[in-house]
């Protein structure tokens, strides 16, 4: 995946310490965040984190109770949404059904007066883009949820607007259909070059999708990084257990040992009480095991097992009580005590929370 | 709560539209104001006219109790009112039955016909039944006007019974005959108690409506008036205040009763 | 689900009263405008003079039309202020909304007789204005058109059918599904174009059914000009009304209401028509 299309150097909407508040709930704390021009940045949440008020903000849709958003230089909360150069994918795509997809296309052009002739050929390359041409009279309430979703994209992309915001398009889709216009979706961005912020509950779209993830809980960011690091190095224990599966371990380090339960190993780590996200799948079985860089080894009863094609997820009761999940690939069925080990590195230690 | 509900509770300050507030507060204006003069001048000593009114009396209240006619035409009001809900709840009942479960050739005809005299104006209503009536022989009478606003106000009645029959979950009729209920046991015990909402704020409506008419009661009346054709009488007189003190009476009743109208349809919205 | 027998045993009784009551009367009607009076008797001689009449005799004509610009005016100005009010209360009320809707719905339930006896006592030469404007000495005498002119009656209709015409534009404004005005924000759409582009072709269907409902009972009403009209406010009712009375002359009044009548079906359907184009469920 080539980030030479990102430019990393002044960031294109630059969100400063904005916080939002409805009444006495406060959802956005004192939020500050950078997006970059021409990357595909996604806001992950559950409901309540927070992602869509942000979304809704950048939009134009809500005022933030305190801070800045910035965006090419200028300030942008200031302008009302019909000024600002970002435009929205809605949920549930917003199409006006009064009018047919070409007049839905071109509605943001002709809201700003451009000439007769531009719209239609720019409305003819924008349907194509989405591969919609031939849909150009129909009227919305006629189409499926995928062809109304392209024909939201493209009702939105055919204004060239700066940053485009999606506020959970694919949500609506049934499983193959979502697949499917995921690898549009990303497809069409790099082809566009616009930047993307995407917002979705959905860990694994946010994978896929994103060259950056930002993490939002409560109303704050608690990391944000490309997928591999995220997954790799996750900040605390909420973003460990949020984005793929662990396993969390608590313990304390003393003097470069690490202790938790009954497993001793090395660490890096300040001194005192810390907690530990061990991925499933850096578990082995010690009979399957070569050669391991600082293993640690324990025994284990394997209380479950659950097939999944590829690999087996185990539920492991450990002899001093701990329970852990590890992934091993497909091996048959198993039962009964057997020796796992890991490899110190795998351990991340992370923190409780920010 | 979730993060939309809040969202929708809060109004943001640049929507405040302070122009149009103002002109809204102006149609509240003149929407409101005859009434709130006609209940000032039921107070007034000196009548109805001038400005401003001074001496408050309750004499044209002690006066309206004391007038006979006007009781009596209340009476009547409310015998033919009582008739007409029940008259237009049972028919508009069955037709809303009629329009939601049955075809029939004709349908949207009948459909039409039903619903044409919430539209249309009271004259040719009372006009066309005058002629019936007269052709059946009958003679003028409090059952002519009963009859007519009966005929009048079942478009009501089904139109509100309708939309009642649209929210019942059909399922539960469904299963009520799946557990071996007859149909007309299931219409007495799951359909029926499932419009009673609708049933009552039907009739509280056409019992309102029923005090009120005076287009189609115009052409059907005998000898015994009823309410509005006797203050109507009145009106063709001259004025006088004894008329805003029962229009105020009038009034406070017809505020009680939306209310509960109100308050009705809405529960029966959250269900 | 629902057997032969209770769909036959619940359509009768309306089918039947519907015929009886309603169709056989129309009948009726129609019957009577094809018949003529003579000597203070009505005579069942089928003929078309009533109808000729109406056609030649301009009196009838003039006012059918005063009652047209009548009815347009009532209903223009309905519009005029029920429809913003709707919008304001749609969009702009927040959580008051409930509440002014409540209010707006109130004035409906008081009788058509009480407030049409408020506007006599207060536009007349005695009556509240007259005396408000003297005392504040805006004038010295009392005017006099505020009464007893059509002035009064398109007056009083726009007061009774201001809330009927805000209701169903109300209710389609609610139906507006708020995104569809934030997506023509985002896209660039100002509020005022936002306004003209989206949300008032949406809400053609409650603008439409609120027009078609004041349009035809204020051609048809008969009360108001009794009220407040006086002779130079009468309408084409008071005539239909006057010869049913002291006029008698049945068949001529039963050939306008004929009229009426058809002209009232005939905007129904042209309303249904509008209705089915400009909905886009």
């Amino acid at each position: 995946m080539s980030s030479s299309s990102i430019s990393t150097a002044t960031p294109l909407l630059a969100v400063n310490s904005v916080s939002k508040r409805f009444g006495d709930k406060e959802v956005l704390r004192s939020l500050s965040l950078d997006i970059f021009s021409g990357e595909f940045l996604t806001l992950l949440g559950e409901s309540g984190s927070g992602k869509t008020t942000l979304l809704r903000l950048i939009a134009g849709f809500e005022q933030p109770t305190a801070g800045e958003i910035w965006m090419s230089g200028l300030r942008l909360d200031s302008l009302p949404p019909y000024r600002r150069r970002v435009n929205t994918v809605f949920q549930h795509y917003a199409l006006f059904p009064h009018l047919n997809v070409s007049e839905n296309v071109s509605y943001g052009l002709r809201a700003n007066g451009a000439p007769k002739n531009e719209i239609f050929s720019r409305v003819a390359d924008a349907l194509k883009m989405v591969r919609m041409e031939e849909f150009a009279l129909a009227k919305p309430m006629r189409l499926s949820g995928g062809q109304q979703q392209r024909v939201a994209l493209a009702r939105a992309l055919i204004n060239r607007p700066e940053l485009l915001l999606l506020d959970e398009p694919l949500s609506a889709l049934d499983a193959n259909l979502r697949k499917e216009m995921q690898t549009e979706l990303k497809s069409l961005q790099r082809e566009v070059g616009i930047t993307f912020l995407f917002v979705t509950h959905d860990q694994e779209e946010a994978m896929a999708l994103s060259d950056r993830i930002a993490l939002l809980r409560d109303g704050a960011l608690e990391q944000v990084a490309t997928p591999r690091e995220i997954y790799a190095h996750p900040a605390t224990a909420y973003c460990a257990q949020f984005i793929g599966q662990t396993n969390l371990l608590r313990g304390s380090i003393s003097s470069g040992i690490a202790e938790s339960g009954s497993l001793t190993f090395s660490c890096t780590g300040p001194s005192g009480p810390a907690v530990f996200s061990l991925r499933p799948e850096s578990i082995l079985l010690a009979a399957n095991a070569s050669a391991i860089v600082d293993p640690v080894r324990f025994r284990g009863t394997i209380r479950q097992q659950i097939y999944s094609g590829a690999s087996e997820l185990l539920d492991v009761q450990s002899s001093s009580g701990l329970h852990l999940r590890v992934r091993v690939p497909a091996c048959g069925a198993l039962s009964g005590e057997h020796e796992f080990v890991f490899s110190a590195s795998d351990a991340i230690c992370v923190k409780e929370s920010l | 709560m979730s993060d939309s509900a809040t969202r929708l509770l809060t109004r943001p300050k640049n929507n405040r539209a302070p122009l149009l507030a103002l002109y809204s507060a102006l149609v509240f204006a003149f929407v409101y104001l005859p009434i709130v003069v006609l209940v000032l001048y039921s107070f007034n000593r000196d009548g109805v006219g001038g400005f401003p009114p001074h001496h408050f009396t309750f004499n044209w209240y002690r006066q309206l109790f004391a007038d006979s006619s006007i009781w009596d035409s209340m009476l009547n009001s409310l015998i033919v009112a009582a008739g007409a809900v029940g008259l237009s709840l049972t028919l508009g009942l069955l037709a809303a039955l009629a329009l939601d479960r049955a075809d029939f050739p004709g349908k949207g005809i009948f459909r039409r016909l039903v619903l044409l005299p919430l539209i249309l104006p009271g004259i040719i209503t009372g006009l066309s039944l005058l002629m019936f009536v007269v052709f059946a022989g009958l003679q003028l009478s409090l059952v002519t006007v009963f009859l007519g606003h009966g005929t009048a106000l079942i478009s009501v009645a089904t139109t509100e019974i309708f939309a009642g029959l649209q929210k019942i979950d059909r399922r539960q009729e469904e299963a009520s005959l799946d557990l071996g209920a007859t149909p007309w046991h299931t219409f007495w015990r799951v359909t029926l108690p499932n419009l009673k909402l609708s049933l009552v704020a039907a009739g509280l409506l056409i019992f309102t409506l029923s005090m009120d008419e005076i287009a189609v009661t115009f052409f059907l009346i005998g000898r015994d008036n009823t309410l509005p054709l006797e203050i109507w009488g009145r009106l063709r007189r001259g004025i006088t205040p004894e008329i805003n003190a029962i229009s105020t009476l009038i009034l406070l009743v017809s505020i009680l009763l939306i209310t509960i109208w109100y308050r009705l349809r809405t529960r029966s919205e959250a269900h | 689900m629902y057997s032969k027998t209770y769909k036959f045993l619940v359509s009768l009784p309306p089918i039947l009263w519907v015929a009886l009551f309603l169709l056989v009367p129309y009948g009726l009607m129609l019957v009577h405008s094809l018949w003529a009076v003579q000597n203070g008797v009505i005579v069942h001689r089928w003929n078309l003079q009533n109808y000729l009449e109406l056609l030649k005799n301009s009196v009838y004509l003039e006012v059918l039309f005063r009652t047209m610009r009548i009815a347009a005016g009532v209903t223009l100005l309905s519009l005029l202020l029920g429809y913003p009010l709707a919008y304001y209360l749609s969009f702009h009320a927040g959580p008051r909304k409930e509440l002014l809707y409540q209010l707006v719905i109130v004035p409906l339930w008081v009788s058509y007789l009480v407030r049409g006896y408020a506007w006599k006592t207060i536009l007349g030469s005695d009556g509240v204005l007259n005396g408000f404007l003297q005392y504040l000495h805006i004038t010295h005498a009392p005017v006099g058109f505020l009464l007893y002119s059509p002035f009064a009656v398109v007056l009083m209709l726009t007061h009774i059918y201001t809330p009927f015409v805000f209701l169903p534009i109300y209710a389609s404004l609610e139906h507006i599904p708020r995104p569809l005005v934030e997506a023509s924000h985002d896209l660039g759409g100002t509020p005022r174009a936002t306004f003209f582009r989206v949300i008032l072709p949406l809400s053609m269907p409650g603008l439409l059914a609120g027009a078609t409902f004041a349009f035809v009972l204020s051609l048809g009403d008969f009360l108001a000009p009794l009220l407040v009209g006086g002779p130079s406010g009468t309408m084409i009712a008071n005539i239909v009304q006057s010869l049913f009375g002291a006029a008698y002359d049945w068949p001529l009044g039963a050939a306008i209401s004929v009229c009426i009548l058809c002209l009232t079906i005939g905007l129904l359907f042209l309303a249904e028509i509008l209705e089915k184009r400009w909905s886009f469920e």
